[in-house]
């Protein structure tokens, strides 16, 4: 699965971090990092991230 | 599975029913019907960036998950009327649908002043044709403006407005301060201040009474019978459920569409209502349906009541979501986490102090119900931290279900 967050849109609401902690997390300086590629088995975790993302800036590829 | 989902409303809410009706097995066919004709698009911007002419319009469009590309979608179509005995709904353009399930998602529309006086350059800001209209307003160089009603999304404007370089921006609102209904008192005064400093006037125990002028509005009349001079009014003082499709069918509707528990409507197994215009019992808390105006609300609610609605009675656990809210406006991020308006009687800074990056905590019976972070990222850091608390909580009361 390759996940991509739009960064210019990301406006560190951290919300996805909730729902999929095993892909996204806050940094240091509270901004966002994030797995690019992570496992399939995280799938279902990662969509209801980009669903819940507030800026949607989200896009789960493939 | 053969037959059709009907969903009533083709916002936020309407899409991630379609998303979630697939999601929870359901293969035959799904119509949205929508009265706006955009496809979904995400409203928060409107106030903020998108208004201030930092994100364009196009931006907001709803990307449909996959398993959603085979909905029918039927935008710029209202539902006139409803016969839930006989599964049917009338669109205004006379079609007769029938459904094996309909999801009511029909939202709210803006509140307006009903005061005497011209119409036109008053404003609401709903949809994105409200906010374009705004927009071109607003930048009108040396434009005085008004802001009636001083809750999140006056305060939202107020704030985008003294971005553009408006030239005055005022906000009146009959309560002694602004949000204070949501956030209490410690919080309103903090944001006043902070507003105020950042180039907002605020009129505050202030009802209006009408408009003046004669083609367009030129100014604002109060009850004490002031005037606030303006060239553009926006009024943000609540809003009214997109009910009326369902009268005639024995539901309450005295407040949006009441739920039971599982976000059914009227008792049916084959209706059920999402987003801001259910009001729905939250087992997180006291029991007291309500309706919850914030953006999770159409999400959360959408997975629940897709599943109720595909596996019938064998649905899920009662729909107990954890409210979450945020607010940008000037360059303050307001983030909470849980219901703060069940604490408003027991209120207490947590982090920080109020005149900086501070977390406030709203308490019911000595237990935290919310937290309201006010600040830049450190603040919302900290409530981020409170939200696995509030999870754990216990329900408030015997009506509340959560073990």
């Amino acid at each position: 699965m390759k996940v991509v967050v739009d960064m210019n849109k990301c406006q560190d609401h951290g919300q996805c971090v909730f729902s999929a902690p095993d892909v996204f997390r806050m940094d240091d300086d509270g901004r966002l990092a994030y797995v690019p590629d992570p496992d399939d088995a995280l799938r279902d975790e990662v969509e209801e991230a980009a669903d819940v993302c507030p800026l949607q800036a989200i896009r789960i590829e493939d | 599975m053969s037959g059709r989902m009907i969903v009533a409303g083709a916002s936020l809410g309407g899409l991630r029913a379609a998303e979630q009706l697939r999601a929870a097995g359901w293969t035959g066919g799904i119509t949205v019907i929508g009265d706006e004709p955009h496809p979904p698009y995400n409203r928060p911007p409107l106030s903020k960036e998108v208004l201030a002419g930092k994100a364009s319009f196009d931006s907001l469009a709803f990307t449909p998950k996959a398993s959603a590309t085979d909905v029918e979608w039927r935008l710029g179509t209202r539902i006139v009327s409803a016969r839930l005995a006989g599964r049917t709904v009338e669109l205004d353009d006379g079609a007769v649908l029938s459904y094996d399930g309909l999801v009511v998602a029909t939202g709210m529309r803006p509140r307006r002043l009903r005061c005497p006086g011209p119409v036109a350059g008053r404003h609401t800001v709903r949809t994105i044709d409200d906010a374009q209209v705004l927009r071109d307003e607003l930048i009108r160089p040396g434009a005085r403006v008004v802001v009636v009603g001083a809750g999140f999304i006056g305060c939202e404007v107020a704030a985008t407005a003294v971005g553009l370089g408006a030239a005055e921006v005022t906000v009146v609102d009959p309560l002694p301060l602004p949000m204070v209904a949501p956030l209490g008192e410690p919080l309103a005064r903090e944001l006043r201040r902070r507003h105020e400093e950042r180039g907002v006037r605020f009129v505050l125990g202030a009802g209006v009474a009408g408009f003046e002028g004669g083609d367009r509005v030129t100014g604002v009349v109060l009850a004490d019978g002031s005037v606030l001079r303006a060239d553009v009014v926006v009024e943000s003082v609540g809003s009214v459920a997109n009910t009326e499709w369902l009268e005639g069918n024995g539901l309450d509707l005295s407040d949006g569409v009441l739920t039971d528990g599982q976000l059914r409507v009227g008792g049916r197994p084959d209706v059920v209502a999402v987003g801001d215009v259910a009001r729905f019992p939250n087992a997180r808390y006291d029991g007291v349906p309500r309706r919850v105006e914030h953006w999770s609300v159409p999400t959360d609610s959408a997975k629940h009541a897709a599943k109720v609605l595909v596996a019938g009675d064998a649905g899920p656990a009662p729909f107990a979501p954890l409210p979450t809210f945020w607010s940008d406006q000037h360059d303050f991020r307001l983030q909470s986490f849980g219901a703060p308006a069940l604490g408003l009687g027991d209120i207490r800074v947590l982090d920080g102090d109020l005149t900086g990056d501070v977390l406030v905590g709203y308490h019911r019976d000595g237990l935290l119900v919310g937290v309201v972070a006010l600040g830049g990222l450190s603040a919302a850091r900290t409530a981020a931290r409170y939200r696995a608390e509030l999870l754990q909580q216990p329900a408030l009361t015997p009506q509340g279900a959560l073990s």
